[in-house]
Order: C-alpha cells, then structure tokens, then sequence
C-alpha cells in the first residue's frame, strides 16, 4: 500500500505501469485519475488545493487500510496533488490490485467515494479575478451510504 | 495549551492559519464559544455550525467531543478531494 501526498505533478501512466509491474499473482488492477475540469462557461484560471499536512496522510491510510480490509485486495496506491492546478492537470490517482476484477473496481470506487469527503483537502476556483471555495455536494455525502 | 488550526474559508475568515490558545474548555463547543466571544471574526466564523467540521487530534470529530489531553485542534467546511 502506497500513500503519496504532493504538490509536483506525476505521471499517472508511469505510476500505473509501475504499481502493476509490482503485483504477483493478481488478476486485475483497475485505475482512477481525477483531472481538473474547467468550469461550466470556461474561464477557469487556477484551481488551488489546500489540505492539512498532517491528518491528511492518516486520513488516506485509513481509507485504504479499510479498502484492503473490506476486499480482497493485494495493494492499493492513492496519489494527491495540493497547490496550485490548470485545466487538465491530473490532481489524482488511485490503483486497486485483486485477484478478482469485481473486488477491484468496487474497492477504487469506495477509495474515491471516501477521499472526496473525509480526506482533508479543499478546493478553490479562480477565474475573472475572483476566487471561490468550491461547496461540497450532498450527493457526495449521501454517496458513502452506499458502502 | 493547544494548537488550533484553521482551513479554507474559515481560515480566511478569521485571518490566520494556526494559534496557540490557553483554554478552561472542557470541549470541542465550550472552545468554540470562548472563540465566538473573542471578537467579530471568530463569531462570524463560527456562526453556522452547520457549515463547519472539526478535527481533533487529526481525526474528525463532533462538536461535543472531550478536549482531554488534546494537543491539536482544526476547523473546516466540509471537504471536497478527488
């Protein structure tokens, strides 16, 4: 299980390809990247994450260490970026490795639902000079029932 | 003596990032009182709970929670990752 909090920017492929390569025995890995989207009327000029060194780390590793817990799972990587981001800028990645596919995609899906909402980073959008916190959705929220 | 830190807007809000504070709070709302009537900003800050998470010792928690032994406090809107 890797955890991996930064500001530089990273190759997803590269990390994939890497995580993948590190696997013995597992049938599937499934991957997830988040990118910066620009806003509904575009326009869109940096998207900066804040987040809190610290808890943010414990907070991944809980996730994963419940993912792993949860599924059958061989490894599983998380990736997040912080600072200042463009328009299609990779903010994010995580793989799941299992033996079997279903517990893959399930266990990424259950990664990415946890991390928007209890993994401490925010988001703030600037455009046209002014500069907005980005609200979070109660779908996003609501979503965590699922689990 | 505790760390209190603050995220986001509410960071913003209240005009820094982290203070030291010397507390008689028993708990996470008894801090968040004496906080409200320290001045405007807090109490603006503070205003809809509602609106706000609190972290304590890094790991979330509620407003009701024990303030024993606690070396960090944080303050934040909900989180928005991924």
């Amino acid at each position: 299980m890797r955890i991996v909090v930064q500001q530089e920017a990273f190759d997803a492929g590269a990390e994939l390809n890497t995580f993948s390569a590190a696997q013995v025995n597992m049938g599937a890995v499934v991957s997830f990247n988040g990118i910066v989207r620009d806003l509904p009327g575009g326009g869109l000029d940096l998207m900066e994450i804040e987040h809190y060194p610290g808890m943010t780390e414990k907070a991944l590793e809980k996730i994963a260490l419940d993912a792993m817990a949860r599924w059958d799972l061989g490894d599983a990587l998380v990736i997040h970026r912080y600072g200042p981001l463009k328009t299609g800028d990779t903010i994010m990645m995580v793989a799941t490795a299992s033996p079997h596919r279903k517990d893959a995609f399930e266990a990424a899906d259950f990664l990415m639902d946890y991390l928007k909402s209890r993994a401490p980073f925010w988001k703030k959008e600037r455009a046209a000079g002014s500069s907005d916190w980005v609200a979070s959705k109660a779908e996003d929220e609501e979503a965590l029932k699922r689990w | 003596m505790m760390d209190v830190l603050y995220f986001a807007w509410v960071r913003e809000r209240i005009g820094l990032p982290k203070e030291k504070i010397e507390t008689q709070a028993t708990t996470v709302m008894g801090l968040i009182e004496e906080l409200r009537a320290r001045e405007e900003r807090y109490a603006l800050a503070f205003s809809d709970l509602s609106a706000l998470r609190v972290a304590v010792d890094q790991e979330l928690s509620e407003f009701d929670a024990s303030l024993q032994g606690v070396r960090e406090v944080a303050f934040f809107p909900p989180m928005t990752g991924g």
